[in-house]
């Protein structure tokens, strides 16, 4: 038998092959994010939306035209509205870096090419961090500059450098990463579409709003989930001593941001090396 | 000859139904094997496990002695195409492959060579959302051939091929094997086997039926017969049984045929010659591989008793 021509040129044989390293998996991720349309549309929009809300919202808050405690002003840079649209495609992204790969498949193409499937949620998860803590850090930066642009119209703009303004602008940076990640936690543990998603949307957004902050135990559910933590990280007075309802502590809100986000991609990884792709 | 891919008392079990059972064969380089099953035999569930994509529930399987899931990374050992629908709509051809290199620490340059190999160079950087069939199962051996591996798996390659597409994969899957390396190929359709494989691995519910040369599985379904028309049919059909050969009528009325099995055509042909019977038609019939997996995996499990490998 003839061999044909071929086009293909030989790699080097196994032995003589690269060693496997991580920064080849980041680079292949991000390549597989970026590849992807719908990356830059969705941050792109999310990020017009967000600073838009906190321009709005600076724009019809009443008080900051006159003379209200300055302390109050940097907070209409952050406005719920916007800030829980973040929370919500942040993690819906975060769940569809997995969640695609389940649904179409695709993911028992990566893991033939990537056996240690540790390391490939590992680095999915690294880049999803990374993009959307740009992201976040865009949308927290021009909330706060059109604010502050609005309010300095009024002259009631506050500098970056104001008790607890940098780190509102920090908490709602971090937040779209915490959440991203989050939902790609939920997405490799749960891996159906619809299933990830509304428990993302439940533990991010609707949790939070069924306790109140009257009582302790209440509070303390309530306190331990990431969009109260943001809340109270964007808050950037002191809590009223004589208010009755309890306060979750500052350094107690950087723990949620930081263990959620732990938790959820630690879980992940050590259940998809035990699972059947 | 070394084994490559070996197989040992594997079985799978979900739940209560048992997909794969006590499954063991090897395959050997420089060979197309075909693995060869009707549908929901566990054919894939078998290539997964050798993937190391599902766990065994026991038994192993191995790929040049190593568990599969052992390699950090696997494209430098096995290509493997499962499913031509294991990609994601949304990206190119090119970013597809280009991830799947650089996961793998292959160079840049390989994505354009088996894009160029499986003729989609001209389509590399449209979305793959977009493609055909067809054009999806190219998509998927590219993406076998992105690391020069020792060793390739396809799960029914062939499936949405034009007939161009179909010849251009048998003879690509020879070159392979002509290279060394090991080809094993899964199909429930036996024509593309007989066209392609040296060695065949036959399993009917998730057990094997056969695992020899494919000239030898052949030879082991229906014998020779040989088919007569004659206007005599009766006349014949007499004679016939006397000289020690059993008789099937076939065809229609009027134009009836008549199967013999335990004569040769030229024996037939002088007993009707001497007993003066007319004879139109005198054709030997060789056993089709159709014919012998019809018949070895029509009750795997019966045939199977004490067949243990």
């Amino acid at each position: 038998m003839t061999a044909p021509t071929t086009t293909l040129t030989s790699l080097p044989s196994v032995a003589g092959a690269p060693a496997a390293r991580f920064r080849d998996l980041l680079a292949a991720e991000w390549i597989k994010m970026r590849s992807l349309r719908s990356t830059a549309w969705t941050i792109a929009l999310t990020i017009v939306f967000v600073v838009g809300s906190a321009a709005v919202a600076t724009l019809t808050d009443s008080a900051a035209k006159d003379s209200g405690p300055a302390g109050f002003l940097p907070y209409d840079a952050f406005p719920p509205a916007g800030y829980w649209t973040l929370i919500l495609v942040a993690g819906c992204a975060g769940a569809l870096t997995v969640v695609s790969e389940y649904s179409s498949g695709l993911i028992r193409t990566t893991t033939v090419a990537v056996p240690a499937r540790g390391s490939v949620v590992l680095a999915k998860a690294a880049v999803t961090a990374a993009v959307w803590t740009v992201a976040g850090a865009v949308a927290a930066t021009g909330s706060l500059l059109v604010s502050q642009a609005v309010l300095g119209g009024h002259h009631g703009g506050v500098p970056v450098t104001h008790p607890g303004v940098f780190r509102a602008l920090a908490a709602s940076a971090l937040l779209a990463p915490v959440c991203a990640l989050v939902g790609l936690g939920l997405g490799v543990l749960l891996r159906h579409a619809a299933a990830t998603m509304v428990t993302s949307v439940f533990t991010l957004l609707m949790l939070p709003t069924m306790f109140s902050e009257s009582n302790r135990w209440s509070a303390d559910i309530k306190h331990a989930l990431v969009s109260a933590a943001w809340k109270r990280l964007v808050e950037t007075w002191e809590p009223d001593p004589g208010s009755l309802a309890y306060t979750a502590t500052i350094t107690g809100s950087w723990t949620v941001y930081a263990l959620w986000p732990l938790a959820t991609v630690a879980l992940a990884v050590l259940v998809v090396r035990r699972r059947d792709v | 000859m070394a084994v490559v891919i070996e197989v040992n008392e594997l079985t799978k079990r979900y739940g209560s139904k048992t997909a794969v059972d006590g499954l063991s064969f090897t395959v050997r380089p420089g060979r197309v094997t075909g693995f060869l099953g009707p549908n929901g035999a566990g054919k894939s569930t078998t290539l997964r496990m050798i993937l190391g994509l599902d766990a065994p529930t026991t038994g192993t399987a191995t790929v040049s002695g190593v568990p599969f899931h052992r390699h950090p990374r696997g494209l430098r050992h096995v290509g493997a195409l499962l499913d031509a629908g294991q990609v994601h709509g949304g990206r190119s051809a090119a970013a597809h492959l280009s991830a799947l290199a650089r996961s793998n620490g292959i160079p840049r340059r390989r994505v354009g060579e088996v894009l160029q190999e499986v003729g989609l160079a001209e389509v590399a950087n449209r979305r793959i959302g977009g493609f055909s069939l067809g054009m999806k199962q190219r998509l998927g051996i590219a993406t076998a051939l992105l690391g020069d591996p020792p060793v390739l798996m396809f799960d029914e390659p062939v499936n949405g091929m034009d007939p161009e597409g179909v010849l251009w994969v048998r003879r690509l899957f020879r070159r392979l094997a002509h290279e060394g390396r090991t080809v094993f190929l899964s199909s429930h359709l036996m024509s593309e086997m007989e066209n392609t494989a040296d060695d065949l691995v036959v399993i009917g519910r998730g057990r094997l039926v056969a695992a020899e040369p494919l000239r030898d599985f052949a030879a082991r379904g229906t014998g020779r017969s040989v088919v007569v028309a004659t206007p005599q049919a009766a006349e014949l059909a007499a004679v016939l049984t006397a000289a020690g050969a059993s008789v099937e009528p076939e065809g229609s009325a009027g134009a009836e045929k008549l199967a013999v099995t335990g004569l040769p055509a030229d024996r037939i042909g002088a007993l009707a010659l001497r007993n003066g019977i007319r004879l139109d038609e005198l054709t030997t019939r060789t056993a089709s591989l159709e014919a012998a997996f019809m018949e070895l995996t029509a009750d795997s499990v019966e045939y199977l008793a004490g067949q243990h490998r």
